[in-house]
């Protein structure tokens, strides 16, 4: 029963315009702003283009009749943590949803957990309901390569691929699963399971940031807090990251994020141990260099 | 005899898309999809089986489209019914329900008349399907 709804009189169509595709997709709007929201990721940004470009190509020749086969859109980000995967799997979802090759759009976001039972018969019914609730849209599986776990013969995660790669096959219209994760496992993960590579079309890579790439992050952090730094404060920030970004479990954005919210603590303490009368916003919103300088990172120590 | 019950049960029967088209309007209007199958169809018989739950969490009509599929690879020979929920009374009521599957072959209802206290009629129907055990009516 598959196919017969597929009835619909064929449009017949001899050229198609690329340049009115690609405004009436709102692809434009996307890609700006990836741009503008991101920082740095330039090699990621270009992949994206790279890969928007060619489904609006794709969508242009299924038009003409040149294409009847759906393309692979299952893809694969690696990278170290806080290199921005999730943030771009959501405008990815974004931006599949506007040149309609997904329904829906939305993305869900699992791990292992919501993908493995506990028992026996647990782990399909688990991982089917993730799906489900997916199609439509796009699935994010973060640090996919715990799924499969070769110490463990008995090991669960082995049902759920293969419902995965069942599903990636005969559903490859309803939904597109990203697969995420550290570089190095991510291969040793492909490497043992060929039948995902096979089925994974795009894969990317994402570069850790620069420290003045880092820097930058703050910034545009603070700001969309309605903090600010002042010239020494940033010069603090600059040397925190210099030093942070040696010491282990560093994870980009992420620690930048984690750095900036401990300086909101100390900021809110001081501002309440030393204001005596009112104080002006300009005063609640400034972060000063004694904020982070506070930090145990400047006196040898580690933040988490 | 084609057993009519629920919506769209005049209509030739619908195909994948055209189900997924009926769905989508459902989880757009925000009701809970349900798969149902019974392999008894009198009227009266409101309570089918339930196939998996409500689903109540999917955006998108394919999650059921497949689930529907699912069961039709285990109960093909079955009538299996699409129902959608409404939540927003405070109650889960039925807003539509219509059949998406239904056995090749429907023998149709036997109808007996009983005569009672002054020369009435009491009539009642029953499946001829019904005749056999549950499980074994269609093939």
């Amino acid at each position: 029963m598959e196919n017969e709804g597929q009835e619909k009189e064929p449009e017949i169509v001899t050229e198609v315009n690329l340049k009115e595709d690609f405004q009436a997709s709102g692809v434009a709007d996307i890609l700006a702003e990836l741009d503008d929201s991101l920082i740095g990721l330039t090699p990621v940004k270009t992949r994206i283009k790279e890969t928007a470009s060619l489904l609006l190509v794709d969508k242009a020749r299924e038009k003409l009749g040149l294409v009847n086969e759906s393309p692979t859109l299952h893809m694969s980000f690696s990278g170290n943590p806080g290199t921005g995967k999730t943030t771009v799997a959501l405008k990815m979802a974004n931006l599949l949803f506007r040149l309609g090759y997904v329904r829906k759009g939305h993305l869900v976001t699992v791990t292992r957990d919501d993908l493995v039972g506990q028992y026996i018969g647990h782990t399909a019914p688990k991982t089917k309901e993730v799906l489900k609730k997916a199609m439509g849209g796009v699935l994010f599986i973060d640090e996919a390569y715990y799924l499969y776990r070769p110490e463990n013969e008995r090991d669960y995660g082995q049902e759920a691929i293969e419902i995965l790669l069942q599903v990636m096959e005969n559903n490859r219209d309803d939904l597109v699963v990203i697969l995420a994760g550290y570089k190095d496992k991510m291969d040793k993960f492909f490497e043992s399971n060929p039948g995902f590579r096979s089925r994974i079309a795009h894969h990317i890579d994402f570069p850790d940031y620069s420290n003045n790439e880092l820097l930058e992050i703050a910034e545009v952090m603070v700001a969309s807090m309605n903090y600010q730094f002042n010239e020494e404060s940033k010069k603090a920030m600059a040397e925190y990251i210099k030093i942070r970004k040696k010491q282990p479990h560093f994870a980009n954005a992420r620690s930048i994020r984690n750095a900036i919210d401990r300086a909101r603590l100390r900021q809110a303490n001081r501002v309440f141990n030393s204001s005596e009368g009112p104080i002006g916003a300009s005063f609640l919103s400034q972060i000063e260099d004694i904020d982070i300088r506070q930090s145990r990172v400047f006196s040898g120590g580690i933040d988490k | 005899m084609r057993v009519t019950q629920g919506t769209f049960s005049f209509l030739p029967d619908f195909t994948d898309q055209q189900i997924h088209e009926q769905v989508q309007y459902c989880i757009d209007n925000g009701w809970a999809v349900s798969i149902e199958y019974t392999d008894d169809p009198h009227p009266r018989n409101t309570y089918w089986e339930m196939w998996g739950h409500p689903m109540f969490d999917n955006p998108d009509a394919a999650a059921v489209v497949y689930e529907l599929n699912e069961c039709r690879k285990v109960y093909g020979s079955y009538y299996i019914r699409i129902i959608a929920f409404d939540s927003s009374p405070g109650w889960e009521s039925i807003r539509l329900s219509f059949i998406v599957n239904r056995p090749s072959e429907e023998p149709g209802f036997k109808l007996s008349r009983t005569e009672v206290k002054g020369r009435n009629i009491q009539y009642s129907i029953t499946p001829y399907s019904s005749d056999k055990p549950q499980g074994s009516r269609y093939k």
